[in-house]
């Protein structure tokens, strides 16, 4: 069933005539060239299609998609059109929508097998893991490039940088690990109670915050601040094409962009790790001698025996490999961000989600070694 | 909102400035339908300032700015929106959401705006597609095809929905002189074919001779208007010692 703005007269052998009326814009809505192209598959004898308009005929772009359509099926038929009886200005629009242009497009649209969508995925990690290793090989050339003198290092950046990783992170890191400290104390003194050995609160809060839990909370911190920072950062350098500025310079932009950030955490990441063993220190402290009524003396000097220098070398290890994991992952998923804004959010989270996945698989693997060890 | 005798835009008495700094001051100049009006002037002189108060991304500081007699910046929200539906924008970088195919860029403000069906919207893509002669690219994101062709693509979102206006910022900037001229053949014919009218910001002379039928000439030193008219009558006839320099590329 046609509606009332579109007539088909039949009365010219072989000619159909297609009168149009009525509203045909975009915001009315239009009809769809299905419904005609069913009208004339019942009339296979149609070799030519006229239009006429009526004066109330309104139209804009919904008309002449709507032709366009029409044209390309009918053309398939071997019928002809001819847009004559059309406005002025679709008329137009129609000759510079049919208008060849040279440039065409062949479109792919074969799937691939199983195998192959396999096989490229197998491809695409092991691509992603020769990039990485690629990546840090850089990073070595650079380093070695910096301690020889011939690098091309902005100290500025640096020190900014030191103060971005550092002073812009240490309240985050002050209360995040007094928290620490204070839950610690609390969930450990519910079961240390029934023994009557609460004394000992300050012994599991002062070795689990010095030997692994400061460093993993700042290094989880950092990551989300800092790492993600710089991956945002590089991913827009590199969409504004400032990294292919660097590199036309002869400028390496590993050198110059990643290594003082990598230095930068490098640095910053042990220094925030002692104060933030200082932070839940006093957090257990706070709510052991607060709370649990504990001699405020006898708590420290059970601090003091408990954490052996040992544990702050183990607790340091583990923030200068966190340093480097957040470092590495944020400049990496930067460097190779896509050029374009979607590309810089992915990169962003991509920081984030390696750089906490590293950090929890490196406090792991170095647990493991320390038991191994015996320390 | 379409009325006879009555100019399609039109500035009165416009002031803008960025807190204290005076970009333009008394810029009045109205354009009518159908006419290819050219925005002109040195670097820096306050074109895309100027255009960013007309499409309402800027307030002026003194001054109005009509479309069809209504002043835009003393309209209610929903009024400025109604008026901002009537223009397409083609900005310099091209400005296409990067996250979204070509195809899914010109559908965006028709899924917003009409009432179409998802078939209608991907007519009507196919058609602006092939308007601007990107049949096919609908499905390529924009950062896989041309420069040339992303502005080509840009257009057609900012055609999409048959604006009565259309604004061009620096249109041929970073075209080859073969694809400029085509884009400029093409601002004439979708002006003929959709019976738009066209606002160009441009300091490319072989456009503002090729296209503009009405400009204005901002100065950069006076902060002011200094020239209004037809560029080829401009050229001719102008008194005006910048006016001619920038015309006819005169070293200074």
């Amino acid at each position: 069933m046609l509606p009332e703005n579109l007539i088909f007269d039949y009365s010219t052998p072989k000619i159909l005539l297609i009168k149009l009326s009525g509203d045909w814009q975009i915001s009315s809505g239009f009809i769809s060239v299905n419904e005609v192209i069913s009208q004339l598959v019942s009339h296979p004898d149609i070799v030519q299609i006229n239009f006429s308009v009526s004066q109330d005929l309104k139209w804009d772009s919904g008309l002449v998609a709507f032709l366009l359509k029409l044209i390309r099926e009918s053309a398939q038929k071997n019928i002809n059109v001819s847009s004559g009886g059309l406005p002025q200005g679709a008329q137009k629009l129609l000759t510079l929508a049919l208008k060849v242009h040279k440039k065409t497009i062949s479109s792919q649209d074969v799937r691939d097998s199983f195998l192959e969508r396999f096989g490229g995925k197998v491809l695409q990690i092991s691509g992603s893991l020769s990039l990485g290793l690629n990546f840090l090989g850089d990073i070595v050339v650079s380093f070695s490039r910096l301690l020889r003198g011939k690098s091309c290092f902005r100290w500025d950046d640096f020190y900014l940088l030191l103060k971005r990783c550092g002073v812009d992170t240490f309240l985050l890191v002050s209360l995040i690990s007094l928290l620490v400290g204070m839950i610690l104390a609390f969930v450990g003194s519910i079961q240390l109670k029934m023994f009557g050995a609460q004394i000992f609160i300050s012994d599991i809060v002062g070795i689990a915050m010095v030997r692994v839990l400061s460093a993993v909370m700042t290094g989880i911190i950092v990551s989300g601040r800092i790492g993600a920072s710089f991956a945002a950062e590089l991913g827009m350098m590199q969409t504004n094409e400032e990294i292919d500025a660097l590199k036309t310079l002869g400028i390496s932009p590993v050198e110059f962009l990643v290594i003082p950030r990598l230095l930068a955490v490098i640095i910053m990441m042990p220094v925030l790790t002692i104060y933030a063993d200082f932070m839940g220190i006093l957090g257990g402290f706070i709510i052991g001698a607060g709370m649990l009524n504990l001699n405020p003396i006898e708590y420290l000097h059970h601090t003091q025996t408990a954490v052996k220098l040992n544990y702050v070398w183990i607790g340091l290890i583990h923030s200068f490999v966190f340093g480097v994991i957040i470092a590495v992952a944020g400049c990496l998923r930067g460097i190779k961000c896509e050029r374009n804004a979607a590309g810089v959010g992915v990169a962003t989270t991509s920081a984030v989600v390696t750089g906490i996945t590293g950090i929890v698989i490196a406090t792991a693997i170095i647990t493991l070694i320390c038991q191994i060890l015996g320390v | 909102m379409d009325s006879i005798n009555q100019p399609v835009l039109e500035v009165q008495n416009l002031d803008l400035r960025y807190d204290d700094y005076v970009v333009m001051r008394g810029l009045s100049f109205s354009v009518n339908k159908g006419d290819i009006f050219i925005v002109m002037g040195v670097n820096g002189c306050g074109k895309s300032t100027l255009l960013k108060s007309l499409i309402g991304l800027m307030a002026p500081t003194k001054g109005r700015v009509l479309y069809y007699g209504k002043s835009f910046w003393d309209e209610d929200e929903i009024g400025k929106h109604n008026i901002m539906r009537c223009f397409g924008v083609l900005y310099q970088s091209g400005a296409l959401w990067s996250s979204l195919t070509v195809g899914e860029n010109i559908a965006l403000p028709l899924q917003l705006y009409t009432k179409l069906s998802y078939q209608q919207i991907q007519e009507i893509v196919a058609l602006k597609l092939s308007l601007v002669g990107l049949d096919g690219f609908g499905d390529f994101f924009p950062s896989g095809i041309s420069g040339g062709m992303r502005k080509r693509a840009s257009l057609a979102r900012a055609i999409a929905l048959d604006p009565d206006i259309i604004f061009f910022d620096e249109p041929s900037a970073g075209l080859d002189p073969i694809n400029a001229r085509k884009l400029d053949d093409l601002i004439l014919e979708l002006r003929d074919g959709l019976g738009a009218t066209v606002v160009i910001i441009t300091h490319e002379l072989a456009s503002i001779f090729g296209v503009g039928n009405n400009s204005v000439f901002l100065d950069a030193e006076s902060k002011t208007m200094i020239a209004t008219g037809d560029p080829k009558v401009l050229l001719a006839n102008s008194k005006d010692l910048k006016v001619n320099q920038f015309l006819t590329r005169a070293r200074t």
